[in-house]
């Protein structure tokens, strides 16, 4: 190692910005960020607030299949199928049984991480565009088996199911809207902790390893065949966790709306919010929760054209997507207002 | 039994689309290690401007030509503008690539053509001679037409120096590049020609599956798994994989799991063959040195 990568690769926590540590800066960032989505369904309108209710929901199956196809690297073009799972798991339970509300939540996170770890398991011998391939048709084909006449006593067919919206316990002063919100922000808060540190450590660099070289990875003595599924199901269980959030939020499962157009959307989203980025989960989520919105009043057309230039622009363009983009920008901006390291 | 015969020869004649886009997928992966996902796209956009020029008057075999002229040349144009910066690429920026593109076909359709479903003609008379009570006159005649495509594809690639070259750059890019030929071209061609072939499939189609931007999909799945049946680097597996799966979804329909299932047979095929034998039934199986 030369002296000039010692000096800069020295923690960057010893560096001050304007009196504060990079580390100080980072948890001040994440704090102000918490007490502003806790302070958001108190400014917005009903339907502005179900949209960030949505934006948390898509951050979560962003996340976790970001954790798949970014940092494990097993493409999945079929993460709309786990977030239907996750969705009529909780539809079903409320529907036909008395579980309370928040109960399926966790137990469409638990189907999903079975049904992720089987469908990981043939997945494993799967590579690139094979992956790519059989994971494209269980999207193509997921709408069809949710309309499967033989489950329809339970799936309710064509019609889909219809969801009451929770109200909010112990007599709290929150309308149902926003009680959902902050019941979302309940989920998504820990599981991306949870995805936080489970990406940072030992795992997550097993993952790395196995997505940047499997051969060397299984000689340094990992386990790549468990770790795949393993990831698979992870993956899975985030996205049905949110598919059951995405449930109540909407109040409606059917099988139209978990087709391929929806599975193209989360991989938009961890395309333009940045791939193997954390932070890029949440970037991606607003994203595809605001631009079709807008775009939907250009034309019908619209949203799918503007998915497709971005998904085209940001591999030419931003390979990181915006949370690429950021990180380079202020580490542009630490360079500029800290002291240079010595050359 | 007659019943049971007309399921398997009307899978027969849809067989001939699933084959031909099946060739149309080999040939690209053949030349790149590209899937093409952006494929059944490419050939629903030819067969609207043939609708087109079906509207302006024009007589069909000669919308029929042109269609095909138009679809070499965006093909051509595809490789050269979108595929070729990516094509050293990982994966992941291929497979997204390739979504892209689909998605940008598919509005630009939507957007030009309207997402309203429209009749498309058959070239064959519903009263023509060749038809019977097994197969309609389309059916016969797409088979015929599926045929004739694929022996002008093996004649070409067989007997032309321009296949040849063809071929020679696909299988060794370096010594091909060496011995003077344009491999970079040849790539494009390689486009061009998977996007006429796919445009026949698309033409003879929508006269079955009726013309709407979404008209590709379910027979893009159907390639796909054709294409692995047979064999994802081998031309005549993915022909015979394309009748393979055409009756096979057929009589899958028509006797085990009823018409509302039939896309999840594709999936059946596509994991079933994936995890049994990834070659394909005639691929080559690839050995790894380590």
């Amino acid at each position: 190692m030369t002296m000039a990568t010692i000096e800069t690769s020295r923690p960057a926590a010893a560096r001050q910005y304007a009196g504060l540590s990079l580390r100080a800066w980072r948890i001040v960032g994440v704090a102000a960020l918490l007490v502003g989505a806790c302070a958001l369904p108190f400014a917005l309108s009903s339907y502005h607030l179900f949209q960030a209710t949505q934006v948390l929901v898509y951050a979560m199956v962003l996340l976790g299949l970001n954790i798949l196809t970014g940092f494990n690297g097993q493409i999945s073009l079929g993460h709309g199928a786990f977030y239907a799972i996750g969705a009529y798991t909780a539809a079903v339970l409320l529907d036909k049984t008395g579980v309370p509300y928040w109960a399926t939540i966790p137990l469409a996170g638990a189907v999903c991480l079975v049904a992720g770890f089987l469908f990981g398991r043939p997945a494993l011998r799967l590579e690139g565009h094979y992956l790519a391939l059989a994971t494209f048709a269980l999207a193509v084909s997921t709408p069809q088996i949710l309309k499967y006449k033989h489950f329809e006593e339970w799936t309710g067919g064509v019609q889909g199911i219809v969801i009451t919206k929770p109200d909010a316990p112990l007599g709290l002063p929150l309308d149902s809207d926003q009680w959902l919100y902050f019941f979302c922000l309940l989920w998504t808060v820990p599981l991306f902790v949870i995805g936080w540190n489970l990406l940072r450590g030992r795992t997550g660099r097993a993952m790395v390893a196995i997505r940047d070289h499997p051969m060397a990875a299984a000689t340094m003595g990992i386990d790549t065949a468990l770790y795949k599924s393993m990831t698979f199901g992870v993956s899975a269980m985030y996205t049905g966790i949110a598919g059951a959030l995405g449930a109540l939020v909407a109040q409606f499962v059917s099988p139209d709306s978990f087709g391929f157009p929806l599975s193209i959307q989360f991989l938009v989203g961890i395309v333009v919010g940045g791939i193997a980025s954390i932070s890029g989960a949440v970037f991606g989520a607003i994203f595809i929760e605001f631009v079709p919105n807008i775009a939907d009043q250009i034309s019908k057309a619209a949203p799918q054209a503007i998915y497709g230039i971005f998904l085209i622009t940001s591999m030419y363009l931003m390979p990181m997507g915006v949370a690429g983009v950021i990180r380079r920008a202020t580490a542009r901006l630490a360079r500029m207002t800290g002291e240079r390291p010595p050359r | 039994m007659q019943a049971f015969l007309h399921q398997v020869l009307s899978g027969l004649a849809n067989g001939g689309i699933y084959a031909s886009v099946a060739l149309a997928l080999v040939m690209i992966y053949q030349a790149t290690h590209h899937v093409n996902f952006a494929q059944g796209e490419m050939a629903m956009f030819s067969t609207y401007v043939c609708w087109l020029l079906l509207q302006a008057g024009v007589p069909y075999w000669v919308a029929f030509i042109l269609t095909l002229g138009f679809a070499f040349a965006a093909g051509v144009a595809i490789e050269r503008i979108i595929v070729r910066p990516v094509e050293q690429a990982p994966v992941l920026t291929v497979v997204a690539v390739f979504i892209g593109l689909l998605l940008i076909i598919n509005s630009l359709a939507g957007w030009l053509f309207s997402y309203t479903i429209k009749a498309f003609p058959s070239p064959f008379p519903s009263d023509a001679w060749y038809g019977s009570p097994f197969m309609s006159p389309h059916e016969v005649g797409m088979i015929f037409v599926t045929m004739v495509v694929l022996a002008l594809v093996f004649f070409f690639f067989r007997f032309t120096p321009l296949g040849l070259a063809m071929r020679a750059a696909a299988q060794n890019p370096v010594s091909s590049r060496l011995v003077g030929i344009r491999v970079g071209w040849m790539l494009a061609i390689g486009w061009g020609l998977a996007g006429l072939i796919g445009s026949v499939a698309g033409m003879m189609a929508a006269p079955i599956v009726y013309l709407d931007p979404y008209m590709m999909t379910g027979i893009l799945l159907y390639g796909f798994a054709a294409a692995l049946v047979g064999g994802i680097d081998n031309a005549w597996g993915a022909v015979l994989g394309g009748f393979t799966v055409g009756v096979l979804e057929n009589v899958a329909g028509a006797y085990v799991v009823g018409t509302e299932l039939k896309l999840t047979v594709a999936l059946a095929i596509i994991i079933g063959v994936l995890v049994i034998r990834p070659s394909g039934l005639f691929g080559r199986v690839l050995v790894t040195r380590v």
